[in-house]
């Protein structure tokens, strides 16, 4: 009978922040634009250059910092790390060490045994480094210095998640938390959110902790999942067969499903870090930290409470509006503007998620404006449009934003409300289709589907469908 | 009169009056270096071409009103370690030794907006680092008052410059006396503001946290107008201050009654040359004789400015030299295996030995285990002797003493000692240590003929004490010269 072993982690997580400048300068932080088309003497690391922090930096960690029940650090400081990298233009990262904005706070996840506390030991700003890009055809490097600069929060968390699942809750929490303050899109894939995953396993009811490994590369929750399972096997079969587990950074690789040590602990670089000289310390005052306070947005669970008790929407739908952030305004914003909350909720439980999968779209990206989605609904309220033209005009809602009162005017989709001219087209459907009408009489109901069909066709799909059961039964 | 023979305060003056143009007074300037810089070697790059187009220009501007100031037209020297935008910036160090800024420094910016003429970057030590501006990769400077002795450092191309007439005046940086110990040795005049007066923006930093840039000039007057020049608040510089008071010119009194002067005994004791002792205790009696209330007392913590001193600045070079690893720019080594190597090479060929020393001290200082012995007990030492000075303003107006125990050793004395040569520090860097604003004037010279500096040093924001002090001194002095002859 093999022993039991408990999985120890604690994350890294570092998050691009969503300002126009960069930290130290005022470089766009645009992503996708020429090799460094994005730079200045400030973040290419120019001999005379100086820092100047970005205000806009300081406010989103706070807000972070706040969200997560931190204390803010009411005098804080940059310092430099040290270490020799052509995509660190200077040298050296400007970051903080030894006093990080923001300190001693938690989030709530729900945990393997229910709803936990996950501590996060401090949030620190610091700056993005630019990238290499290495030519195999010219045999050399090249660097683009447009990240560099960009700005980051690095939240560390304490080693309280003991699963896969904790850390994926977790991550979750906090990029519902950061998207809805508006501090970052916290994407995996595109590296805005990056998490490295500090691993160790121990005996079940050991009071010590095992030796950690540090995992990097991890691009998607998926990737996050497979890594942290791969790393506790291997780690317990290292200490079943009697071996150590080693001290060290480890890289993931996805497609092979393993991963392999970057350094270890011996070779682990001094930094040298020391206060930045060429800043001034942060000091941030009550009524500075009660204006951010303010501004927070009404986060999550606060919605939810909301969609449900007070506006009548079921829980599961409250669930799903709110699981993103531009999901919940377009909700809010649509229903601002006069459309029933249950029915906005319903078109974006279906036919928005539904197009968000089949376009490979997350919710942020999502660009119509509530104005149209009210107006579409409204068509429908007011008998104007039937369901099935309905649908037609939202996808094109969702993928070029038009406005459907005159997309719907401009191609002709308004529903055919005309019973004398219903009824003319409903008499020779029933005069063609003599099997269905006596199916129908047989007591097969479905035959008036097929009929009903039959009459749509005939109308290019613009027929009101009430008017046209009512009058096909009247025939019948 | 020779042009030359003019203050940069004089000069502008004739220049507004039609009585000398810009370009005559470049081309005086010109014609000096033709005579001199072989000899002396102030200069790491003389813009003979660019400063003759901007004499027109300048005129010009002069000539339509737009430039109306008290520098208007008046060339000037600035440090190699300045950047200038279009002209090569070295800090006399081979790893920049192709290095053309794209972009001009605060300061220089803002002589340019007066009008000033650049007529080239002065030689300085290596990164700053040195006392002699014997550690430049171009060759040492030489003292213009004897060529067999240095002219100090590290800004002593420029305090050479000066004291040559191959300008009018001259832009320095000091980060623990270098250019306040030049001037001196010089016998020019030379001061280092309060830190934050100057934008420290385009300056390639040694001690980001104890550089400042200052003037060194031919009198105290020139001395206050181009500090007043220069000084601005920079938003592109965090460290930057704005002051509500850079009107130093009008401290220009000639007048130091009741002005309290402590004359701190610790500067005075072993190790300092007795002639330069006499001189600056003369000194002392002239101001007391105008009207100062002088008394000795005891500063205290002078033995821990030293080490103090070179464990700070150290650990910020080895920082701030980072940057100079031949990927974006300067010199890279020609043949490399591959990245560490190419580092390691060109880091190696690029810097000379006082940098080495210093970037590997600064490293070590800061290194994991170290730290808190080294550079936090340094960091405390520093807060100290800021304390330390805090108590002897609350008693005095203005500190006097020697500017360094000798007058300028002879060429290729110094650097065989590199302790000796730190030592030779003791009563600059304190001030930098506290940020404090200090200047350095002639107070007369030493048998051998070589100038001895007389420093005042003030409270932080309060140049006007010494600016006051120094000009009533200057007065003074000029009036007994000219009883003399």
């Amino acid at each position: 009978m093999g022993k039991e072993y408990e999985t120890v982690i604690g994350l890294e997580v570092h998050v691009e922040l969503a300002t126009k400048t960069k930290i130290f300068c005022g470089c766009s932080t645009a992503f996708g634009a020429e090799p460094n088309a994005h730079t200045c003497p400030v973040c290419t690391g120019m001999p005379g250059s100086l820092p100047v922090l970005n205000k806009q930096v300081v406010e989103y960690a706070m807000a972070v910092g706040l969200a997560t029940n931190c204390d803010i650090t009411k005098y804080s400081k940059f310092d430099r790390k040290n270490y020799f990298y052509p995509d660190n233009p200077q040298n050296y990262q400007i970051s903080q060490l030894y006093l990080p904005i923001c300190r001693n706070g938690y989030v709530e996840i729900k945990g393997d045994d229910g709803m936990k506390k996950v501590g996060i030991h401090e949030i620190h700003m610091e700056e993005d480094a630019g990238k290499l890009i290495h030519s195999e055809w010219d045999d050399c490097s090249m660097v683009d210095y447009n990240r560099s600069g960009v700005p980051l929060i690095e939240i560390v968390s304490e080693p309280d998640m003991r699963s896969a699942e904790e850390v994926i809750a977790y991550l979750e929490k906090l990029r519902m938390t950061i998207q809805y303050l508006g501090a970052s899109d916290c994407k995996l894939n595109e590296g805005s959110m990056r998490a490295d995953v500090n691993l160790s396993v121990r005996e079940k009811g050991a009071k010590e902790f095992g030796t950690r490994t540090e995992m990097k590369n991890l691009n998607s929750f998926k990737a996050i999942s497979r890594a942290i399972e791969n790393e506790r096997q291997r780690q317990i079969d290292l200490i079943e067969d009697g071996e150590k587990v080693m001290q060290e950074t480890r890289r993931w690789d996805d497609t092979k499903e393993y991963s392999y040590p970057m350094r270890s602990k011996e070779d682990a670089q001094d930094y040298r870090y020391f206060p930045e000289p060429d800043l001034v310390p942060i000091v941030i005052d009550d009524e500075w930290i009660e204006r951010i306070k303010a501004a927070q947005p009404e986060f999550r669970e606060a919605k939810m409470e909301r969609y449900t008790k007070e506006m009548g929407i079921p829980e599961y739908d409250a669930d799903i509006i709110t699981s993103a952030k531009s999901l919940a305004d377009i909700f809010e914003e649509t229903v601002a503007l006069g459309a029933n909350a249950k029915k906005v909720s319903n078109y974006l439980m279906g036919e928005t998620m539904r197009l968000l999968k089949e376009h490979n779209m997350d919710a942020e990206d999502i660009r119509f404006s509530p104005v149209n989605l009210a107006k579409l609904l409204k068509l429908i309220d007011d008998n104007a449009i039937n369901s099935s033209v309905a649908k037609e005009v939202f996808e094109k809602i969702f993928t070029d934003d038009i406005d459907p009162e005159k997309y719907v005017e401009e191609n002709g989709l308004k529903m055919d409300n005309d019973e004398d001219g219903l009824r003319k087209i409903i008499e020779e459907v029933v005069a063609n289709n003599p099997q269905s009408v006596e199916d129908y009489h047989n007591g097969k109901e479905k035959a008036i589907g097929f009929l009903v069909g039959q009459t749509m066709k005939a109308t290019q799909g613009k027929a009101n469908p009430g008017i046209i059961n009512k009058i096909l039964k009247e025939l019948l | 009169m020779n042009i030359l023979d003019y203050t940069a305060t004089e000069l502008a003056k004739k220049i507004k009056a039609h009585e000398v143009s810009v370009l005559e007074a470049t081309n005086a300037v010109l014609g000096q270096i033709d005579k001199t810089e072989d000899e002396y070697n102030c200069y790491v790059t003389i813009d003979r071409e660019g400063a003759l187009k901007k004499a027109e220009e300048v005129q010009a501007k002069i000539d339509s009103g737009e430039i109306d100031g008290p520098l208007a037209g008046v060339p000037v020297a600035i440090k190699d370690n300045m950047c200038t935008e279009g002209i090569l910036t070295t800090c006399s160090s081979k790893i920049l030794g192709n290095f053309v800024p794209t972009f001009t420094s605060e300061a220089v910016l803002n002589l340019e907006r007066a009008g000033a003429v650049i007529i080239g970057k002065t030689n300085m030590d290596e990164f700053a680092m040195g006392s002699t501006t014997e550690t430049s990769a171009f060759g040492p400077t030489k003292n213009p008052k004897n060529p067999e002795h240095v002219p100090g450092g590290s800004s002593g191309g420029s305090a050479a410059a000066v004291a040559a007439n191959e300008c009018f005046y001259a832009l320095g940086s000091d980060t623990g006396g270098s250019i306040r110990q030049p001037a001196g040795y010089c016998g020019v005049v030379g001061m280092k503001p309060t830190y934050s007066t100057v934008s420290r923006y385009g300056l390639i930093a040694y001690g980001s946290s104890l550089d400042q840039i200052g003037p060194l000039s031919k009198d105290v007057t020139d001395c206050a107008t181009i500090l007043e020049v220069i000084a601005s608040y920079d938003s592109k510089d965090s460290t930057s201050v704005k002051r509500e008071n850079t009107d130093f010119t009008s401290a220009l009194v000639d007048d130091v009654k009741g002005l309290r002067i402590g004359i701190p005994r610790d500067y005075f004791g072993e190790g300092l040359d007795s002639e330069v002792k006499d001189a600056v205790l003369k000194a002392a009696d002239v101001l007391k004789s105008k009207g100062a209330v002088v008394e000795e007392f005891d500063l205290g913590l002078v033995e821990y400015a030293i080490p103090a001193y070179y464990t700070i600045a150290a650990a910020e070079a080895s920082s701030n030299l980072e940057r100079f690893d031949g990927i974006k720019y300067g010199y890279r080594t020609e043949e490399y295996t591959d990245l560490h190597n190419m580092y390691k090479k060109t880091r190696s060929e690029g810097f000379g030995p006082e940098v080495k020393r210093r970037i590997m001290l600064g490293s070590f200082v800061l290194s994991s285990g170290y730290y808190d012995a080294y550079y936090l007990k340094a960091l405390r030492v520093k807060a100290l002797i800021k304390k330390a000075f805090d108590d002897a303003f609350a008693k005095y107006d203005v500190i006097l003493g020697p500017v360094a125990p000798t007058t300028a050793p002879k060429l290729g004395e110094s650097l065989s000692d590199p302790i000796k040569m730190y030592l030779g520090d003791i009563y600059t860097i304190s001030i930098n240590l506290a940020g404090l604003p200090g200047i350095c004037l002639p107070c007369g010279n030493d048998s051998k003929g070589l100038p001895i500096g007389l420093q005042l040093i003030g409270d932080c924001f309060k140049e006007n004490n010494i600016i006051r002090a120094a000009y009533t001194y200057e007065q003074a002095r000029n009036e007994m010269e000219k009883e003399v002859k």
